[in-house]
């Protein structure tokens, strides 16, 4: 059995990174968009843990624990205000939403 | 106390702790008023920002009386320096003014609510951090604590379609963007093993020049930077989330929340990326002639008063790249004064957009200006004060950060830039200037007369007076900008 190093668990957070930067570019529900970003947010608490359980140093799980804290606030406010919007305008769609353009 | 906080910890976020008391207290007062007497809150939330004030005051006067200049607590996580205290002010400067606006404002938008101040206050608190952080968590935290503070205060208006779009944008690019942020932060963190930024600064030191990892975490810390401050090419949210969002809150969120997103990057860029200014510096001179171009060109074709100052904001955000882009004691200095300019003007010049609403007018088109100085002279030639400074015409303010700014390219051989700088000021004149016009050459629509609030008469005159003062008279501010110089450049 190969063991599992600091390296493939980084790969794991791009992987994840990138995944969740493409949602954010290409989805069109602004809840999925939402989503998206908290894989973002995941894919940085990867890359933070197993940096700090390489380094041995807690402040890296510390920040993680930060960071989880701040996603949820995020998604707290994110659907408060994504409920609001939909209340005076039916739609989720990002292309919708397209009260104000230049 | 005991090995994990002393004294010194306590007194450096006395005002911080202050804000954070007043804001829970109005919302705590803010249950037992009616709603003829909500502006209590507004009051409220002022006296805490005095109190703040106070606080930072004898602070200040008690390092320049001991001669220190940085105070450190939480074992070096806040740094309490001349640059956290310049940015400070301006923050609280801020935080009043858009206070002062948004009484009236709100009570017409029948949006008049105690929160509104609370979580202007809690925004003043991470902005306040923001600047003081050395840590990576501290800085991280501080920094969402100020956007989603933001993010609510755009979607005020609940009822509003447009402050509900302006919000909803503003989160999702904003939330994209601090993710962006945080991914390059972790890297950080890997590559040295600590969160404290001048541990990191080392450690980068340490690495060889060119180092791949080294350039994503440059990479992904720009360009969550970059969205925070509205340079281009992360610049689409701001228009749209300045032009949605309530008046009184779009002066405080071009003003405040920029000044610290940027004293943040210039931390970012100075201290832990220092070492690797070779790297980042071509980047940073595409991406400021980009927001220059872009800001200024944007804007002349705009019919809203508020999506033309969203892109001049733009373009100001490129004029202060440049500054660190020279990177000197000039740079620095140009940095610090023209924030606290631009304080003064932007938020006067959205301070008349407030005036002019009216219950059955939303007076942000530019038609809506058609003959305001036959309306309403005063209001005309404040206007048009802020408007000259936003330009930068001696003998206003404005013209003072772009010196500084410009002389600085110039004293590191950046010549190009600088004219290609100053070709641009003139394209801002001449989009500045269609308001002007407007202002002062159509006739009239209507003749009903502007009413001033005692708040609005308030930062009105402060924001005209100072805007008019540092131009005559701006020794004092020059040295009291350049004294914050020397701790942010190691």
């Amino acid at each position: 059995m190969p063991e599992i190093t600091t390296a493939h668990y980084v790969m794991l957070s791009a992987a994840l990174f990138s995944i969740g930067t493409i949602g954010v570019l290409t989805r069109r529900n602004v809840v999925i968009i939402l989503m998206s970003i908290e894989l973002i947010l995941n894919a940085v608490n990867i890359n933070l843990v197993a940096f700090s359980n390489q380094l041995m140093n807690m402040s890296g799980q510390a920040f993680a624990v930060f960071v989880i804290v701040d996603a949820a606030a995020e998604a707290a406010v994110g659907l408060g205000i994504i409920i609001a919007l939909f209340r005076n305008k039916e739609t989720v769609n990002a292309d919708e939403i397209d009260l104000m353009k230049w | 106390m005991n090995e994990y906080f002393s004294p010194i910890d306590f007194l450096v976020l006395k005002p911080v702790i202050l804000l954070t008391l007043f804001g829970i207290g109005v919302m705590l007062t803010d249950l037992f008023l009616d709603q003829q007497h909500k502006y209590m809150n507004a009051v409220t939330a002022l006296v805490g920002l005095a109190f703040a004030a106070v606080q930072l005051w004898l602070i200040q006067s008690e390092m320049a009386a001991q001669g220190v200049a940085q105070i450190e607590a939480f074992r070096g996580a806040v740094v309490l320096d001349r640059f956290a205290i310049y940015f400070s002010w301006i923050f609280l400067i801020s935080s009043a003014i858009a206070i002062l606006i948004a009484i009236r404002y709100l009570e017409i938008e029948q949006e008049h609510h105690g929160e509104h101040y609370a979580i202007m206050l809690f925004a003043a608190v991470g902005m306040m951090v923001l600047v003081m952080g050395m840590d990576l968590v501290t800085l991280f935290i501080a920094l969402e604590l100020m956007v989603l503070s933001v993010y609510i205060l755009t979607g005020f208006l609940r009822r509003d379609r447009r402050s509900n779009e302006a919000a909803l944008k503003y989160l999702l690019l904003g939330a994209f963007s601090s993710g962006i942020l945080a991914y390059g932060m972790s890297l950080l963190y890997g590559m040295s093993g600590s969160t404290n930024l001048n541990v990191i600064a080392d450690s980068l030191a340490a690495r060889p020049a060119g180092d791949p990892l080294v350039l994503i975490a440059i990479t992904a810390i720009a360009a969550g930077l970059f969205f925070k401050v509205g340079a281009v090419p992360f610049h689409q949210w701001l228009p749209d989330a300045y032009e949605g969002a309530p008046t009184s809150v779009t002066a405080f969120m071009s003003v405040g929340p920029k000044a610290a997103s940027f004293a943040f990057l210039l931390r970012m860029f100075l201290v832990p990326l220092g070492s690797a200014r070779e790297e980042w510096l071509p980047l940073l001179v595409g991406v400021s002639i980009a927001t220059m171009t872009l800001g200024n060109l944007a804007a002349i074709s705009q019919s809203n008063v508020k999506r033309l100052l969203a892109y001049s904001a733009i373009s100001h955000a490129g004029y202060l790249l440049l500054g660190l882009v020279s990177g000197n004691e000039t740079g620095m200095k140009g940095i610090a004064i023209y924030f606290l300019v631009y304080t003064f003007m932007n938020m006067g010049a959205f301070a008349v957009i407030v005036a002019l609403r009216r219950r059955d007018l939303i007076g942000d088109e530019i038609d809506d200006m058609a003959g305001l100085m036959y309306k309403c002279p005063t209001a005309a030639v404040l206007m048009l004060i802020f408007l000259l400074s936003l330009a930068g015409i001696p003998p206003t303010a404005g013209f003072l950060g772009k010196y500084f700014i410009f002389l600085s390219l110039i004293e590191t051989g950046h010549i190009t830039l600088a004219v290609i700088a100053v070709l641009y000021v003139a394209v801002a004149l001449y989009y500045y200037f269609r308001i002007v016009a407007v202002m002062f050459m159509r006739e009239p629509v209507d003749q009903e007369k502007l009413s001033f609030s005692p708040g609005i008469r308030i930062a009105l005159g402060v924001t005209a007076a100072m805007t008019i003062l540092i131009g005559l008279y701006p020794e004092p501010f020059i040295q009291f900008a350049g004294s914050t110089v020397l701790s942010i450049l190691r």
